[in-house]
């Protein structure tokens, strides 16, 4: 346990680094003034959290500001944080369901989110807790994506369940549960296609595969998260709108931090539509999957080292 | 969201009207909604910054013109600036042949899919063309370009066994030469720009195969991270243009204007859908009213220009002016709708109508439109006057709807020729009044265009 908190922290001090260094760390032990203030601003902005939070954060920085003139930066930190704080309050996802038969995780989300990679980084995470799991390829749009999920499992040693490209999704789903009830598998994640979330026909089909599914459990699939990419802006929040729309998501997983980007859309999504993060991803190491917590996201959006748990 | 800037500005400046001049005083409030706007479709902050001070100095001292509101004044010179900031640099792509072009990119950008899309539009023009593996990183990634090439029927070069990407692109490059190949594409793995290690790599793939195009294939949604991402990679291996992706998605596309202020790179091509050749060269005008939220009426133009059937629409057009309009024609209308692909982006197109809901509902409407006519007989259809009650039920029965969705269909019909009638006794003004008072509908479209454009 106490390495995967180090692969948390280290993964998330490159995102601090290049977030508050590259202004000149303005949230320092410096006082603020007008040319900080705006670089704090830009710096705001440029995490992706949204103009309203954005904004919100700045108003209330502002406000302090002016009642003190002596406000340092890490003051103004400080007040991002509970901002933040205030924000994400709750957002931590939980698996809690208990069902009789295997208990289903669908992932799905718009092109290139990362949705294979995850089913992968999820399989291996959970059958190292301990959990009976079976991958599921029901990608069978884009071109070699089953291969792509076979490769994982074989080198995570994963049991999969796939057939041929242009197979039906839905059905694939639905041998899934089958073959997991019949292998005493506990746990059945399920790999969708990309869909872009402004195509209609394609989010029927979604419905469609978990009309299906729901077939051998009525609650299944029990959960349904969308992957989001980390480093796209607002139009996460669009994405994230839509599917809920059309499939009331569970959960959110959020894919590509170990950029420079912030994912601070994720922000903007559980403000508006209150859907639970469950994990962040930070690279392409089978590992580099690890639960969301909302200390850590603000640790290291804002630098407040000293508050991540050794 | 923000779905018309011409109306928010317009409310800003209203008052404008008789000032004379715009001035930096009594823009003030406009530029504010202009920054607002741009950084709500993701346009890097100080790039928001820099266009609207940019703007500001291209509008003060201008003249407030009586033809338009000053709001649609403001909105042609933002929008004008646009066209000019995003169109500038050529989108040609080098005449070198072979032609060697390196595609790079983030994780899941759509760098392979790309890659066979600009493939398949090289062949198209004539090229031979050869794509090569360079993904040695994600599993599967060389599965899924060989499917595309074999799909697409291109020239394709792997090495599996090799992780050495600099030997693989001089191998390819000299199987491309035995086999005569004018165009030598290679899909390299998703890296960050931050990543040494992997950007490394490129370099050296880079002075190996020395290509004449180095493309950076970007996710039209990208966020803030847009600029990081695309002058970092500019200045490691010099781009020479960019390929924004998933434009079929409803992105406002923001880092497109952030990409190319910050690093002058053209955009060269965009993917715009899941089929192959949902790929086009760049258009700046487009993108900039996207970016703006004014839809996208050029395309949607072109779009109706290429699926409908020009004679078909002519008879048609001939047909409504003589107001000699029957079902046939109504049914063959909805089916040249139909062509357009699905509803929703259609509307998605139309200013004023992004973020409205199309969906489904619309479209099983016009679904059971079609249905409902094709349960009539020919005479009915020329002549839906005869249409009566027992024949109402009949056809109610035939199309597996009830009577009163008959009935609104044929008393939409007859509304229609009303109008088509009244058309061509040269009524207009009193058809557009008409139009005006019942608001909604198509009649809602010509309203929330910008002027002077």
């Amino acid at each position: 346990m106490f390495g995967l908190i180090k692969k948390f922290k280290s993964g998330l001090a490159r995102t601090t680094q290049s977030l508050f260094g590259a202004v000149g760390g303005i949230f320092g032990t410096n006082q603020l003034d007008k040319g900080s203030l705006e670089a704090l601003e830009e710096a705001l902005y440029g995490a992706d959290f949204g103009v309203e939070t954005a904004e919100e954060i700045m108003e209330e920085i502002q406000d302090s500001f002016k009642q003190d003139k002596r406000l340092r930066g890490m003051d103004a930190a400080e007040i991002g944080a509970s901002v933040l704080r205030r924000v994400l309050e709750g957002s931590e996802g939980q698996l809690q369901s208990k069902p009789d038969g295997p208990e289903v995780i669908m992932l799905l989300g718009v092109n290139g989110s990362g949705k294979t990679t995850t089913t992968a980084k999820l399989g291996h995470r959970y059958q190292g807790e301990g959990r009976f799991v079976l991958l599921a390829a029901c990608d069978t749009f884009r071109a070699a994506a089953n291969e792509q999920l076979r490769l994982w499992s074989d080198r995570l040693s994963l049991d999969l369940v796939a057939s041929k490209h242009g197979a039906d999704a839905a059905s694939v789903a639905f041998d899934a549960y089958q073959a997991a009830e019949s292998r005493g598998r506990n746990l059945l994640i399920l790999d969708t296609a990309g869909r872009l979330h402004n195509k209609g026909h394609l989010m029927a089909e979604l419905g469609k595969i978990i009309r299906v599914v729901a077939k051998n459990d009525a609650f299944a699939p029990h959960h349904r998260w969308l992957v989001v990419d980390g480093s796209i802006g607002s139009n996460s929040i669009e994405q994230a709108r839509s599917f809920h729309k059309a499939i009331h998501l569970t959960g959110l997983v959020i894919t590509k931090l170990d950029g420079t980007s912030r994912g601070g859309a994720l922000v903007g999504i559980y403000r508006e539509l209150g859907i639970p993060i469950y994990f962040v991803g930070f690279g392409e190491q089978p590992d580099d999957l690890q639960p969301f917590t909302v200390e850590n996201y603000i640790s290291a959006v804002f630098g407040l080292q000293q508050k991540v748990a050794e | 969201m923000f779905d018309n800037l011409t109306e928010k500005i317009g409310k800003t400046i209203r008052n404008l009207r008789g000032v004379g001049k715009l001035s930096e005083e009594n823009m003030g409030e406009a530029l504010k909604e202009v920054r607002t706007a741009l950084l709500s479709a993701d346009v890097h902050f100080k790039v928001a910054k820099q266009f609207v001070e940019q703007v500001k100095e291209t509008c003060i001292g201008q003249e407030v013109l009586s033809s338009v509101t000053p709001g649609q004044q403001v909105v042609k010179i933002i929008n004008d600036e646009l066209v000019k900031l995003l169109g500038e640099g050529t989108a040609e792509l080098s005449e070198n042949r072979p032609l060697k072009i390196m595609m790079i990119g983030l994780h899941g950008a759509g760098k392979t899919t790309s890659t066979a899309k600009l493939s398949r539009h090289l062949k198209k023009r004539g090229l031979t063309t050869l794509v090569v593996g360079c993904d040695v990183y994600r599993p599967a990634a060389i599965d899924q370009l060989e499917t595309l090439a074999n799909q697409e029927e291109l020239l394709f070069y792997a090495d599996r066994n090799s992780k050495d990407v600099p030997s693989i692109g001089m191998k390819a490059v000299r199987h491309a030469n035995e086999q005569q190949a004018s165009a030598i594409l290679f899909d390299t793995a998703g890296r960050l720009q931050i990543d040494q290690d992997l950007v490394g790599e490129l370099k050296r793939l880079n002075d190996t195969v020395m290509p004449d195009e180095i493309l950076l294939v970007t996710d039209s949604a990208l966020g803030q991270e847009a600029v990081n991402v695309a002058s970092h990679f500019h200045e490691e291996v010099g781009l020479t243009g960019i390929i924004l992706t998933k434009l079929d998605g409803d992105a406002r596309g923001g880092a497109a204007l952030s990409m190319k202020s910050i690093t002058e790179v053209p955009i060269k091509f965009a993917g715009t859908g899941e089929k192959m050749d949902d790929f086009e060269v760049f258009h700046p005008d487009r993108m900039a009213s996207r970016i703006l939220g004014m839809g996208d009426v050029v395309s949607l133009v072109e779009h109706a220009q290429d699926k409908i059937d020009q004679d078909e629409a002519e008879r048609m057009a001939e047909k409504m002016r003589k107001a000699d309009f029957d079902l046939n024609d109504f049914l063959s209308q909805i089916r040249q709708v139909k062509k357009l692909g699905p509803l929703d982006k259609v509307m998605g197109m139309m200013p004023g109508m992004t973020g409205m809901e199309v969906g489904d509902k619309e479209t099983r409407q016009m679904a059971q439109t079609e249905a409902i006519i094709l349960s009539m007989t020919t005479k009915e259809r020329t002549k839906p006057g005869i249409i009566n009650g027992s024949r109402r039920v009949r056809i109610a029965n035939g199309s597996g709807t009830q009577v009163s969705d008959v009935n609104a269909l044929l008393k939409q019909f007859n509304q229609m020729k009303k109008m088509m009638k009244m058309m061509r006794g040269g009524k207009m003004k009193r058809l557009q009044k008409m139009m005006g008072k019942k608001g909604g509908g198509m009649s809602g479209f010509p309203g929330a265009m910008p002027g002077g454009f």
